[in-house]
């Protein structure tokens, strides 16, 4: 702490370029915050432990391939499976294109399976017995400004009504809420009642999208699995049947590889980070050399002057990541509460502050490294006569 | 008082490219305690590098150097830079303070290599700023002070860990008469009244004055034997 002083004099021998490096390290952070939240927010929609006694079981052609209901009755008479449902993707758009959420006719036992969804028993009964019930989860709820008793009108991508008309209009019954503040990003979702969809799509009737089934003992999964992919075992419906938390890791890299992509970025920004910062401290480094020399000369071993150059650096990028990361966190805070779960962000928190800050001090040491041992090697009177 | 310094057929050779320049050719000296030194010479003639390996700045090539008994040509760098810190005081020609600390963190930083707390390192600073006659200016930065305040806060940074060598590498070269004059009276009045022992390079007969004897220096050779100590 003693040598604090020493590391921010040298920071601040020249502010303007100081500012201009902590503001570009204080941009790649933010940017780090942000991407790194969205890729939690992706894990946590995949790795939901509230799934892991669920299964879900699709064509094992494409998940795009409907399965006849005819297999819903003989899903239900397999050994351990406790209960059945049933879905079909949707796609319904809400006035403009850009209002795009996940939508999906669901049967009404749907919502049995997923107790981590909190849904009124009034409400509840109100979605089984309205034909054209809808219920939503509260964050889509707050982004529309919805509220129960709205008919709402949703455009189809895919499924026209038998008439030709492509609006379908649902009645909001009830509003769910996850128990779970952190699957906050589950709730935009919009679900209606799969009786009123198969009777009035103009194609697929009777089909169905997937099933989700309950198993009674979580270390059976694979057992049960193998049981419900049996039923269908060289018909021309066969199934895949596996846990929600591979179907939905699945279904997440369709989209793309999250990881990937938010790897591939955060490399190429930090890659840059990398050759700017570095380029700052050997010039700050290079300026210094006679003042280096003197602390030399007045008895700094050349490991102390190697230690206060890579402490120098890895300051700057911690204060720089750190500022960073507090704007991602207040944008997060601050798209969450405007957009609601359309954009799937996880808050900043605790782990993502952690491999900030680690990223700050590897780049911090890297490149400080080079400066640093030029500084560690210099001798003396080479420096101090000015060779 | 005993000897301080005991040179013994010190030669310093610098490579330069393929050619190798003898800068120092076998030189015997000894230095008091207590003493005061003028090195003068030509430019080229070595006192500066004599002055560097009297202060463990640089080893020689060849030949020994004793400081109050210690063979500091033996030492290595971490243990001459520990030697440095606790026994010599450096004063340069161009001040050589750091531009972004106070007059009072420049005089600080010999302590910070100490286990002096925060509080101690202070009064010590503030004590020998008092020394130069610079207390009111102990918050002052470097580029607020005019050339020989400067030169007064280097050396009340050499005097701070109380140092029994002072060495001074033409520590008027940068400054005006006055200044001058004011510089040598404070490095004599710290020999005299603080019985430091200083060696100083210098180009300016008049500060080769204040010295208690001269030694001359040419093309590597100690040309005028060492004048006895005054009794």
């Amino acid at each position: 702490m003693k040598y604090l002083h020493l590391i921010w004099a040298a920071l601040m021998r020249r502010k303007a370029r100081t500012l201009f490096t902590l503001f570009s390290v204080l941009a790649a952070f933010l940017l780090f915050g942000l991407l790194d939240s969205v890729r939690s927010a992706f894990n946590t929609a995949s790795s939901n432990v509230a799934g892991v006694d669920r299964l879900i079981s699709v064509s094992k052609v494409s998940f795009a391939l409907s399965l006849p209901k005819s297999l819903y009755a003989r899903i239900q008479a397999v050994p351990g499976v406790t209960q059945v449902s049933y879905a079909n993707w949707f796609g319904g758009i809400y006035q403009d294109q850009r209002n795009f959420f996940p939508s999906e006719a669901v049967a009404d036992n749907f919502l049995d399976l997923y107790p981590e969804w909190e849904l009124p028993e009034a409400q509840r009964q109100a979605f089984r017995h309205t034909r054209t019930g809808a219920v939503v989860g509260q964050s889509l709820a707050e982004r529309f400004g919805w509220k129960i008793g709205d008919k709402i009108p949703l455009q189809a991508t895919i499924f026209p009504q038998k008439g030709g008309s492509n609006t379908w209009t649902f009645d909001l019954v009830g509003i769910f809420r996850a128990k779970n503040p952190e699957q906050r990003g589950n709730e935009n979702i919009f679900f209606f009642n799969w009786d009123y969809f198969d009777e009035a799509r103009q194609f697929g009737n009777g089909n169905i999208g997937w099933y989700a089934e309950r198993i009674a003992d979580r270390t059976q999964t694979d057992k049960v699995a193998q049981a419900i992919d049996a039923l269908s075992t060289e018909s021309d419906h066969e199934t895949k049947t596996q846990t929600e938390q591979s179907f939905t890791a699945a279904l997440v890299s369709q989209f793309a590889d999250i990881g990937l992509i938010v790897g591939a970025i955060m490399a190429a920004v930090f890659f840059t980070l990398i050759l700017l910062t570095g380029n700052t401290m050997a010039q700050a480094v290079r300026e210094r050399i006679p003042e280096l020399a003197v602390m030399k000369t007045l008895g700094f071993t050349s490991k102390s002057v190697l230690g206060l150059l890579l402490a120098e650096s890895v300051v700057l990028l911690a204060i720089g990541a750190a500022v960073g990361l507090v704007l991602a966190g207040g944008t997060v805070i601050g798209v969450r509460a405007k957009l609601g779960a359309a954009i799937p962000l996880s808050p900043v928190g605790g782990a993502i502050w952690l491999r900030g800050l680690a990223l700050a001090a590897v780049i911090g040491l890297i490149v400080g490294v080079l400066p640093a041992v030029r500084g560690m090697r210099l001798r003396i009177v080479d420096a101090l006569s000015g060779r | 008082m005993g000897t301080l310094v005991e040179i013994r057929n010190l030669s310093k050779t610098y490579e330069r490219g393929k050619q190798k320049v003898e800068v120092l050719h076998h030189i015997d000296l000894d230095i008091e305690e207590g003493d005061f030194v003028a090195l003068m010479g030509p430019s080229g003639s070595g006192k500066t590098t004599l002055l560097n390996l009297i202060g463990g700045l640089d080893s020689p090539t060849d030949g020994s150097i004793a400081v109050a008994g210690e063979r500091i040509e033996t030492l290595g760098e971490d243990a001459l830079a520990k030697w440095r810190a606790s026994n010599v005081g450096f004063v340069f020609q161009f001040y050589n303070l750091l531009p972004m600390l106070s007059a009072r963190k420049n005089v600080e930083l010999p302590l910070l290599l100490t286990k002096l707390s925060a509080a101690e390192r202070r009064r010590k600073a503030s004590v020998a700023l008092e020394l130069v006659g610079l207390s009111d200016r102990a918050a002052h930065k470097p580029s607020e002070l005019s050339g020989g305040q400067q030169q007064r806060v280097a050396i009340a940074r050499a005097i701070v860990s109380d140092p029994t060598l002072l060495v001074c590498d033409e520590p008027t070269g940068d400054l005006d008469r006055q200044s001058a004059v004011d510089v040598l009276t404070l490095m004599q009045g710290l020999n005299r009244e603080y019985g430091k022992t200083l060696v100083m390079v210098t180009h300016d007969p008049k500060a080769a004055e204040y010295a208690h004897h001269t030694l001359h220096l040419d093309k590597g050779t100690l040309v005028t034997e060492p004048e006895p100590a005054p009794a």
